[in-house]
């Protein structure tokens, strides 16, 4: 149960890291995560059934969600549309993207071929669970080392500057526009992997994998932000993986023991918006409280 | 080093609202040139600064920056050029980053690399450019910026827009938001800046005294032209009773109450 956990939470704790960066750092409030993740679960999963290397394949998937994030940023920088437009409009394009990367059909199971799943069950002999857990702990903890460095250097930096206050960013002399397409296009490239991670999970690839995905992203950066507070971005990756750690536990205690309260699984995504709009009423109140900024702090303000 | 020629900026043009914000200007300045650039509400002021950094489009006329016409130029591509410091204290930092943080974004211009931000050499060169503020920042280079009070976060925007000596400094009222013991210290650190670098600076203010104390030359503008230029001993002789008489001449003489918007 803990294992199934910890595995939901590391595998969906990369998408949520992609939100973070989008929604968080960057201010650039985006639905692409609802194509990006079917479309990285789509590409690993006809990769796999064609045969490939399992870690081309999900390579295959951080480059798909990628590309799909550089479309978002691009038609936002190109056509100044709001970005919300501009990922619905990714979103729902990348639908049929899907169903084409996947040969016309809703989904592709593996069954036959897993290749991701038996090297995560394989690495502790006799607990295939606990080693699912591990193996994507290890993955999930690379993710976020290799983040948590790039936020580090000078790109990064600009980076965060950006969704803080893009003048000194025009300041610095670097391109606000191509700055902030390289980031949406990194927090789609966390939603394909992400996704692709999810489909050798789940054992199948579906068209409908991403749907509620970014409410659910949401909800676990916000979770995360509860837990505790830092300005170290380091900490603040780490945070978003427990959040989604947390989120998942939260969604699991509904799915196992929500029928005491006549709960069914079906409920669950009206407990995940009750969530993200707690936690958004609760990032207002501390907003006016003390002018923190949060990603519920981010919301509110796109929302207005 | 700056040189303007026939600059003309028009606002809402082709609606019902077009009005000329600035008409045929131009201005040149020398290397190492401080000028003071002063003028009523409206009179084009900031708009000349936002031009020259490429904030708003030029309708015509050139403006050359560095021995090239940067008209057209995109702002952030000038920004490597041009450094500048408004009137809001949170206009020139990122509030939920911490000082170094802001300062090793500033510390370098142009495209990002994907190298460490912050190697120990820099880290170190930053902490002594802070101390030089004399505001005890140095010890608190890992805090956010948004803690720091709006006369740190001046000093801090300051620094940031002088350190790499730019070619041309653009000062838009940066201390009229202080208070005045803050806009003190923000003019001294401001002084200290542009003779140390011998930076090209233009500095609009409301404050005629301030403008007569500080730098080489003095500029008025009045609707969106410049009416008055004095330099050398023409600005030494001057008085704000003269500055005052002038800006009388150029408007009329209906608004007679002048000296006390001045003063």
């Amino acid at each position: 149960m803990i294992e199934a956990v910890l595995v939901e939470g590391f595998v969906y704790g990369i998408m949520a890291l992609g939100v973070f960066i989008s929604f968080r750092i960057l201010d650039f409030p985006d639905l692409t995560a609802e194509g990006a993740f079917p479309l990285g679960a789509a590409t690993a999963a006809a990769l796999i059934a064609a045969g490939a290397d399992p870690f081309v394949a999900m390579l295959g998937a951080f480059i798909a969600g990628g590309l799909a994030g550089a479309a978002t940023g691009g038609i936002y920088a190109a056509l100044k549309v709001p970005s919300l437009l501009a990922g619905i409009v990714v979103m729902t394009g990348l639908w049929s993207v899907n169903l084409r990367v996947m040969g016309g059909k809703a989904n592709i199971p593996l069954i036959m071929e897993n290749p991701v799943m038996d090297a995560a069950y394989g690495l502790l002999p006799g607990a295939p669970d606990w080693s699912a857990a591990l193996f994507f702990g290890i993955v999930a903890a690379c993710v976020i080392a290799l983040l948590a460095f790039f936020f580090q250097t000078e790109a990064g930096i600009a980076m965060g500057a950006l969704g803080d206050n893009e003048a000194v960013v025009v300041s610095a002399g670097s391109d606000p526009r191509v700055l902030r397409t390289a980031g949406v296009a990194l927090s789609g490239a966390l939603c394909g992997l992400s996704g692709g991670l999810a489909a050798s999970y789940q054992g199948f690839a579906d068209v409908n994998f991403g749907s509620g995905i970014v409410a659910a992203g949401i909800a676990s950066v916000m979770v995360g932000e509860f837990i505790f507070r830092s300005n170290r971005i380091g900490v603040q990756l780490v945070r978003v993986v427990l959040g989604s750690i947390a989120f998942r536990a939260i969604m699991f205690a509904g799915r196992k023991y929500g029928y005491v309260i006549g709960m069914s699984p079906n409920d669950l995504r009206f407990v995940t918006a009750a969530l993200v709009i707690g936690a958004v009423a609760a990032g207002r109140l501390k907003a006016s409280g003390e002018a923190r900024r949060g990603l519920a702090a981010a919301v509110a303000r796109t929302s207005r | 080093m700056i040189d303007i020629r026939g600059l003309t900026i028009i606002f809402n043009a082709g609606t019902s609202d077009e009005r000329s914000a600035i008409s045929n200007l131009s201005l040149s300045v020398p290397k190492g040139q401080w000028i003071s650039v002063i003028g009523s509400n409206g009179s084009g002021k900031t708009t000349l600064l936002n031009a020259i950094a490429g904030s708003v489009p030029v309708a015509s006329g050139t403006i050359t920056l560095d021995g090239r016409n940067r008209a057209g130029e995109p702002e952030f591509r000038r920004a490597r050029i041009v450094g500048r410091v408004r009137q809001d204290p949170t206009a020139g930092t990122a509030p939920d980053m911490t000082v170094m943080d802001n300062l090793a974004l500033a510390s370098r211009k142009g495209p990002r690399r994907l190298l460490p931000a912050k190697p120990a050499g820099l880290k170190r060169r930053l902490r002594d450019r802070l101390s030089e503020l004399g505001m005890g920042l140095e010890d608190r280079c890992e805090e956010n910026v948004a803690r720091l009070s709006g006369g740190q976060r001046q000093a801090l925007a300051l620094l940031m827009a002088a350190m790499t000596e730019p070619a041309v400094m653009l000062l838009d009222e940066h201390t009229a938001a202080l208070d005045p013991r803050n806009a003190d210290i923000v003019m001294d650190l401001t002084r200290r800046f542009v003779r140390e670098y011998g930076l090209t600076a233009l500095m609009v203010t409301h404050d005629m005294r301030r403008a007569l104390a500080d730098g080489d030359r003095l500029v008025m503008m009045h609707e969106g032209a410049i009416v008055a230029d004095l330099a050398g001993d023409d600005k030494k002789g001057a008085t704000v009773q003269r500055l005052v008489r002038l800006f009388r001449e150029v408007r009329g003489e209906e608004y007679a109450e002048d000296r006390d918007l001045l003063s």
